[in-house]
């Protein structure tokens, strides 16, 4: 196969070659990769060529070449508004709660699921479990409407029987971000238990056999061998979910919110979409999105670099 | 010796008991809620009102899915999502394919700079303004194009599929095959492909779902209402005036209508659902081996 000059030959002759060599064997595969690379220029890098609006007074007959420069305008006016610090706030408590309180309930449900014998059973467990995952945001967000309904909603009706009175859970500040968390849990706990249980399945069962010989019971045996096994996969997952952390699932957000709540759902994201598609401030928009993905990307590199230094492990 | 024996039994009797208990839990949390939507939509308004329904349905009745029937947006919702999910899954599985297969050769040239630009968009998108000003640029803006294209591929699945592609599909098979002259695209049809149905279900899976579900580019870039998927024909009828004491005057007109009402979201929370709900368990003995290709790579 290899060219018996190959080793003579310069760098960039090497370099040539196994180009000319890769396109004549490949040349169909590339054929078929272009219309890929073509959606990629247009739909992925086209927006993200297009967040230079957000140092632009944009008009749209102009376009972004022709559009005046502001530099940074869009985004001092952002941390000037009246409601910055309010919608800061808002959507840093709810991503972090969601973050502290949904975030270890997979892993458990992993563990447990782990130690189930009974392997029907655990399928079945497995099954119910993962099933909300397949409802809609929206049909979620109608699910908790119907339920929490005041009077008539199940919970209300429960509620009164007992002697109780009834509440309009969706109009009130202080149950947004409990509803919204409850819920995240039971829709995708189950779901996100999957990258965890397939992280165990490669568990080699010797360790546990060894420990078994060494005196360990059960709890001892998933302490240290299941638990340091999970470890790894854990902490990408966070490094992931922190990555994200501004990015506090719009659509529901979106959904859930409602002029009574609003103190307590309005986030940058649904901020973003109000500014920009309902009041047409493309710039302003774009400027306050933009400010959003970066905390995003500066938690990303903050986590994964702590990560690690501390464990040694990082997502790359 | 024996002693110890007993004790670690008896401690791993009540582990055991732990552990069955938490799943149960678990199991039963996360049912109830499915088992009262289906008992409720199943049940008359009145009692479901009252409070009577808490398991099963009472008195019995189809009135509400009569009433689903009778609702000309949920049909043409529904005939819409079924095509751009059949549509956009398509279309989503060729161009995965299309490029996961190439970069799943290592002596692909270019292959680690394609990687590397789809691995970027994981972590950078546009947002949600110059998304929306490119649809409109590209006058797609009230189109099915504007929901089908943008996320067309997604880099995740992407290095799942290829992964995939490397980790299970024998080089050799496919170095043979090009011996024996059939072009790549070829052996990827014949060989590749069938040989690789476990990840496909998966991506299946992923993708249709996400067509199922979505609603908020709809939202975003459909204006004609004979256009509007399912997901959108729900929201107006499940949460408008979400909050407020609401009458439910935008689907019902009739004082009987709104108890009618109480049992119809259930309703239609069911008939959206479900086929997603059954495409799920067929599939699903692929997911662990689908998501652990992906972790692979993390």
């Amino acid at each position: 196969m290899q060219h018996p000059n190959l080793q003579s030959r310069t760098r960039t002759q090497r370099w040539l070659y196994s180009w000319k060599r890769s396109l004549i064997k490949y040349w169909d595969l590339y054929l078929l990769i272009v219309p890929v690379l073509i959606w990629l220029a247009i739909f992925k890098y086209g927006p993200m060529y297009g967040t230079i609006i957000a140092f632009e007074n944009y008009s749209p007959s102009r376009g972004v070449f022709g559009s005046k420069w502001v530099g940074f305008k869009h985004f001092e006016r952002f941390f000037n508004a009246y409601n910055f610090k309010d919608i800061l706030l808002n959507t840093i408590k709810l991503s972090l709660l969601q973050l502290v309180c949904a975030f270890p309930m997979p892993i458990l449900l992993a563990l447990v699921l782990n130690e189930l014998n009974n392997k029907r059973y655990k399928k079945l467990v497995q099954t119910v479990t993962y099933s909300p995952f397949f409802l809609s945001t929206v049909v979620m967000v109608g699910l908790i409407d119907a339920f929490l309904y005041p009077n008539t909603g199940l919970l209300n009706v429960l509620v009164t029987k007992l002697g109780g009175q009834s509440i309009n859970y969706m109009a009130k500040d202080e149950y947004f971000r409990p509803i919204f968390i409850i819920s995240h849990i039971w829709k995708g706990t189950g779901w996100a238990s999957i990258i965890y249980m397939s992280a165990l399945t490669s568990v080699d069962p010797q360790l546990y056999e060894a420990a078994r010989i060494d005196g360990a019971n059960r709890l001892q045996a998933l302490v240290h061998v299941t638990i340091p096994a999970i470890i790894p996969t854990a902490i990408i997952m966070l490094i992931r979910d922190c990555g994200s952390i501004m990015d506090v699932g719009f659509e529901k957000v979106y959904l859930m919110q409602n002029d009574l709540n609003m103190g307590a759902s309005e986030v940058i994201s649904t901020y973003v979409y109000k500014v920009g598609m309902v009041n047409s401030q493309y710039s302003y928009s774009t400027a306050v999105n933009l400010f959003n993905s970066m905390i995003n990307l500066a938690m990303l590199l903050l986590v994964n670099k702590i990560s690690r230094t501390v464990s040694e492990t990082s997502l790359w | 010796m024996r002693k110890n024996r007993i004790r670690y039994s008896n401690e791993d009797r009540v582990f055991s008991i732990v552990t069955y208990t938490l799943a149960t839990l678990a199991l039963l949390i996360t049912l109830y809620p499915l088992v009262y939507c289906v008992s409720a939509s199943f049940s008359d308004p009145m009692q479901v009102v009252k409070g009577n329904v808490l398991l099963f349905p009472k008195d019995l009745t189809l009135i509400a899915y009569r009433a689903v029937a009778k609702n000309k947006s949920m049909f043409s919702g529904y005939a819409n999502t079924l095509f751009y999910t059949l549509l956009g899954t398509s279309l989503n599985l060729v161009m995965t394919i299309a490029a996961a297969y190439p970069l799943s050769k290592r002596d692909f040239r270019g292959r680690n700079a394609i990687t590397f630009l789809f691995t970027l968009t994981m972590f950078f998108s546009g947002g949600m303004v110059p998304n929306f000003l490119l649809i409109r640029n590209l006058d797609m803006y009230n189109s099915i194009w504007a929901l089908l294209l943008p996320g067309c591929v997604s880099a995740w699945n992407l290095v799942i599929m290829r992964t995939y592609f490397q980790s299970s599909i024998p080089e050799e098979i496919c170095e043979s095959a090009y011996m024996d002259g059939c072009s790549n695209i070829n052996t990827l049809i014949r060989i590749v492909m069938p040989l690789s149905m476990p990840i496909i279900a998966v991506m299946v899976i992923f993708y249709g779902v996400g067509h199922w579900n979505s609603y908020f580019n709809a939202l975003l870039y459909l204006k004609d209402r004979d256009k509007y998927p399912l997901s959108l024909v729900l929201r107006e009828i499940l949460l408008q005036g979400m909050g407020q004491e609401k009458t439910g005057a935008e689907v019902v007109d009739s004082v009987a209508d709104l108890l009618l009402f109480e049992t119809l979201k259930y309703a239609v929370i069911i008939v959206s659902s479900v086929p997603m709900l059954i495409l799920y368990p067929a599939l699903q003995r692929y997911f662990v081996k689908g998501t652990m290709v992906g972790s692979l790579k993390g």
